[in-house]
């Protein structure tokens, strides 16, 4: 086929789902000339599984997002249908919020922000070849047409396109998520630039309609009220519109799942791909887990202007006479129509193990990778990794150093640390029980973790720079306000402290002694404060979270510091770690093969014990 | 995990007895810590104190004294280490240096790792690279290979019984981490009554574990052990016939022991620390008195106390002196001289000691049953079944640390503490127990969350 040249970008994005959106923003607003990829335009941001964002860890992530100048917040709080704040009652450290979305909606406000981004064009092509120059560094990408655009830097966002194969039951067939086409020409030529791909697998229930369903049967599920908007620049917050619902399976579902169970691709043997144990399908729940009565499934809207319903936790590849079958037996779907049918799909990924923390390929320069490509599953981690590796991509064509974040900084950099350090054998989805460092991770914080960083990084605009100090100086004044306010014993202050059920006073306290008792919050005290300035809720409830959890927040900042510290030590790319004496046979190897950038990323290597590590110290510092 | 933030403590000077013993602290909290233990005759604290200072003092364990001391005060960078360091010259004998050491930890240091100082002096540019080449192979290579078969075997029973109890942790923390990452999941959660009941439960466990470190020390580095007894009894014959050496000076004369004479000798299984004492009298002669006091001082820190019983003579008012000073130490009685006629009453000695055993130290006749004796007492026999003992400070310093965390995880449970806090506490407590056994919670924990709890979309 004859090859044209069409143009010429820094970055070009291949992909345009929630990796492949942030990726080619923070791009093109560090100042990148940047074009982003889509197979097809009607596509871009398409949630093809939940339609949902946010949820446990999930949550925290696109706070972080928004907080660095990142779009999906933003997205999320113009197309909310619903919102909840989940663990309300387990600490601030493990609140995510998480809400239902619109998702034509969705796609739209997406595409129409990309459509109006400067220095960043849309373009609808398949890519099939990424092409380096004789340095081994990328120098351009060709389309399944034959168009090369000369690029300096590209960033593989192809979520599981690539190589995509779906199966429904018995039926198996090449495709992408919600019938597109799959991306089929690409994997060979990652292959030839050193990329070590391997095949991982997710699914996804039916779609049913709406008027199919008994809601008088199920449990309705409604919003939180006040909502909590994602993004810190959203100042009204989006309104509660729709319910959810949740409905239960019984014996006989879990019967006629048994009866089938060889009609299953997953059983039969016929997927290869590896799938993610938090994301079991309905038969993989019914078979490992034969003691459990029921399972939950909540029905979830997919926007305002359809009618299709969601089946959270009915992910199935089983044939769709028998998820009909199955689904007719729960109760409040006895008359259940199926517009969409549940299916299992597999797609190549890389390994992650061969990225650096800029999410940059360490053999190939200029070469990116973000979201579930890295081997993640989830909307919102593909985001962040976007966010990531566009602003890397940027930053290093400019001349800039690194950015990176750390453990104990963001999910983020937690996300990111994990998979480059310790790989993944199964589809990475971010969790609280992640981070050691959740009670810092907190979502209501995240601006203040990240929002100085994103502004001296340049992709935190002016306004939200602004805005962010104004709270900082806020919090900070009513921090210190708080700490010498006295509050004086009084008949009504000791009979509420009585009925919250903790003791009463008889000499006058400072305000921060009080708030530390856990049944007292800074609402229950604000009579008795006449002193205290109009606070916003969350503003209330960070002085809350700063003071009652302060001895957990400082423990964990000490140990943050330690873990600082080995970050801080960088090794050399070229150090010929089978030169060391002292360094066991196993981790040499291992270290070899990861070449981690500092002493903090070796330790988290598997087989690399902390005498390891000591033994690399000493060596560094003798080359020092 | 390797940190030089951390405060460590450990015994600086080689196992075994020897005249003088040096407990080390080293890190950014070393005077703090050694504050926290020592007690300066007029009230100095060694963070108070500029560097390159000795201070004369007792260490006390809580309130309880452990020994008298110099405190050596340096201030980094003018120290081995480089950090501030605190030394505690004791009075050697490896069971009181151990529980020096167990002080400063209970202080909050942490136990040092092999070589540590050295890397220490080293990270901190005290040593030259020649010297660091030795230092990171010592780092490098895994235990000394002198271990004994029989020792690697309990320690394999301490892992399992360490790996055991890491186990049922990570299921209340696999527990909290399924509650919080799949709140909308109906799983079967545990109530923050059973988590603090089970946490409780384990914390109880693991203290009792780490009591057994006096047991493994008696296997390992020695029990401080006290012969005690009124003059002539024959304690100086007894400790020849223990250490088979004419070490002590044996002679007919009352009173020819007059300082404390030290051996380490082992009975069957375990190693004894022996110091022979003066004869417990009244005495005029000061030169005496000050060996009777000694002898009384190593009597009160003695891990074990062998009184010894003149049979061949009526129970007199200095053996009466002589139960006093055993009562609370574990203390074996010895009725001496079985090869001369009994005019000694066993039967007063009855419920004042753990063991009663009759010998000839000078017919050498009775010493299988003092074995067996000292064995019994220091329930060594237990330790061949069970739960495995503890026999490094590193494991005894990270049990109390675990057992510390776990009571602060019980003690929050209940004042209402949130369950994420409680999930941090347990991690932390996890990753100790994982630490000595070479694993990482948060793995661990995820891990647990999958096998057991049926979670996802």
């Amino acid at each position: 086929m004859t090859e044209y040249h069409m143009g010429e970008f820094e970055v070009a994005v291949v992909g345009g789902g929630h990796a492949g959106i942030e990726a080619a923003l923070a791009a093109a607003r560090l100042g990148a000339n940047t074009a982003l990829f889509t197979l097809t335009l009607d596509g871009i941001a398409n949630m093809p599984c939940n339609p949902a964002i946010g949820g446990t860890a999930k949550g925290q992530l696109v706070r972080e997002i928004d907080a660095l100048g990142g779009q999906m917040g933003i997205a999320a709080d113009k197309t909310t249908l619903q919102s909840r704040m989940l663990n309300r009652g387990k600490g601030p450290a493990v609140h995510s919020l998480r809400v239902q979305s619109d998702r034509a909606e969705y796609r739209r406000v997406m595409k129409e922000t990309l459509e109006h981004q400067e220095n960043l064009r849309v373009i609808q092509a398949e890519i099939t070849e990424v092409r380096a120059d004789e340095t081994g560094a990328i120098c351009g990408v060709v389309t399944r047409l034959g168009a090369y655009y000369a690029v300096k830097a590209c960033i593989i966002c192809a979520g599981t396109f690539l190589n995509g194969k779906i199966f429904a039951g018995e039926g198996c067939y090449s495709a992408g998520p919600d019938g597109m086409l799959a991306a089929t020409g690409l994997t060979e030529s990652l292959k030839s630039l050193g990329v070590s791909l391997r095949r991982f697998k997710t699914g996804t229930p039916a779609r049913v309609h709406r008027r199919s369903i008994d809601f008088s049967r199920l449990e309705r599920q409604p919003g939180e009220e006040p909502v909590t908007p994602f993004s810190y620049l959203t100042e009204t917050p989006p309104q509660n519109i729709c319910d959810c619902y949740i409905a239960y399976t019984n014996e006989k579902t879990h019967q006629v799942i048994r009866d089938n169970i060889h009609r299953s691709p997953l059983f039969s043997g016929q997927i290869e791909g590896i799938g993610p144990r938090y994301c079991p399908s309905i038969e993989d729940k019914v078979v490992r887990f034969p003691h459990k009565e029921r399972h939950q499934i909540f029905v979830e809207p997919c926007g305002e202007s359809t009618e299709e319903m969601y089946l959270q936790g009915m992910s199935s590849s089983l044939p769709e006479d028998v998820v009909l079958q199955f689904l007719r037996t729960i109760e409040g779907f006895e008359n259940i129509q199926i517009m969409r049918n549940a299916y299992a799909i597999e797609y190549d990924c890389c390994d992650p193990l061969q990225l650096t923390a800029t999410l940059e390929f360490k053999d190939i320069p200029g070469l990116y990778g973000a979201g579930q490509f890295n081997g993640t599953s989830g909307y919102e981690e593909a985001a962040g990794q976007g966010l990531i590796a566009g602003v890397n991509a940027a930053r290093k064509l400019q001349g800039k150093s690194p950015f990176t974040l750390e453990r104990d900084e963001a999910y983020i950099g937690t996300l990111i640390d994990d998979l480059i350090t310790k790989g993944c054998n199964e589809p990475y989805r971010m969790m609280t029980s992640r981070s050691e460092f959740r009670l810092l991770l907190r979502h209501d914080n995240a601006d203040f973790r990240l929002t100085e960083k994103g502004y001296e990084m340049g992709l935190v605009t002016e306004e939200r720079y602004r805005r962010f100090r104004a709270k900082k100086e806020a919090f900070e004044a009513e921090r210190k306000r708080v700490g010498e306010t006295v509050i004086r014993p009084s008949e009504a202050l000791n009979r509420m402290l009585e009925e919250k059920g903790t003791s009463p006073i008889s000499l006058p306290v400072r305000e921060r002694e009080l708030l530390k008792r856990p049944q007292l919050c800074m609402a229950d005290l604000a009579p008795f404060d006449p002193g205290r300035p109009v606070l916003s809720r969350e503003l209330e409830e960070q002085i809350d979270i700063d003071v009652k959890y302060e001895g957990y927040i400082t423990r964990q900042e000490a140990a943050a510091r330690q873990l600082r510290r080995l970050s801080d030590m960088e090794i050399p790319a070229d150090l010929d770690y089978r030169q060391i004496s002292g360094l066991r046979l196993e981790a040499a190897e291992k270290l070899s093969k990861l070449r981690p950038a500092t002493i903090g990323q070796a330790s988290r290597i598997s087989g690399v014990s902390p005498a390891d590590v000591s033994v690399l110290i000493i060596r560094l510092n003798q080359l020092r | 995990m390797l940190d030089t933030e951390q405060t460590v403590a450990a015994i600086a000077t080689p196992a075994g007895t020897g005249g003088i013993g040096v407990v080390r602290i080293s890190g950014p909290d070393a005077l703090t810590v050694a504050d926290r233990v020592f007690r300066h005759k007029n009230g100095k604290k060694p963070s108070q104190t500029p560097g390159y200072t000795a201070l004369y003092g007792h260490v006390y364990d809580g309130d309880q004294p452990l020994d008298e001391v110099i405190c050596l005060v340096f201030r980094g960078p003018a120290s081995f280490t480089g950090e501030d360091t605190a030394e505690f010259s004791c009075h050697g004998g490896s069971y009181l240096l151990s529980r020096v050491l167990r002080a400063c930890l209970k202080a909050g240091a942490k136990p040092a790792g092999p070589g540590e100082f050295t890397r220490r002096a080293f990270l901190n540019g005290k040593l030259d690279l020649v010297q660091a080449e030795a230092v990171a192979a010592l780092i490098g290579a895994r235990g000394d290979g002198a271990a004994k078969a029989a020792l690697e075997n309990r320690e394999g029973r301490l892992s399992r019984t360490l790996q055991a109890e890491a186990e049922k942790l990570t299921e209340v923390a696999g527990a909290l981490a399924a509650s919080v990452d799949f709140p909308e999941e109906d799983l079967a959660e545990l109530s923050p009554a059973e988590i603090r009941e089970r946490l409780a439960a384990q914390a109880e466990r693991l203290s009792r574990l780490a009591e057994t470190f006096d047991q493994g020390k008696a296997l390992t580095e020695g029990v401080s052990t006290a012969i005690i007894g009124r003059p002539n009894a024959g304690k100086s014959t007894l400790m020849n016939l223990l250490s088979g050496s004419n070490r002590s000076i044996v002679t007919e004369i009352a009173g020819t022991t007059r300082d404390v004479v030290e051996q380490t000798v082992r009975l069957g299984d375990a190693l004894l620390n022996l110091a022979d004492t003066a004869g417990l009298r009244r005495t005029a002669d000061p030169v005496e008195r000050l060996g009777v006091d000694a002898a009384k001082d190593r009597a009160a820190t003695a891990g074990l106390i062998l009184a010894v019983f003149d049979g061949s003579r009526p129970f007199s008012e200095e053996d009466e002196e002589v139960c006093r000073i055993a009562r609370g130490t574990h203390a074996i009685a010895i009725v001496n001289k079985a090869d001369l006629p009994a005019s000694f009453d066993r039967s007063v000695l009855e419920g004042r000691f753990d063991r009663i055993v009759s010998l000839s130290a000078k017919e050498e006749r009775g010493l299988e049953e003092l074995q067996e004796a000292v064995a019994q007492t220091l329930s060594l026999h237990q330790l061949e079944g069970g739960e495995g003992i503890v026999f490094s400070a590193r494991q005894y310093g990270a049990l109390v640390g675990g057992v510390e965390v776990l009571r602060e995880a019980v003690a929050a449970l209940d004042c209402g503490v949130t369950l994420d806090a409680v999930s941090i506490l347990c991690e932390e407590a996890l990753n100790v127990l994982l630490e000595l056994t070479g694993k990482r919670a948060s793995a661990a924990i995820v891990e647990e969350v999958f096998r057991n709890f049926c979670v996802g979309k």
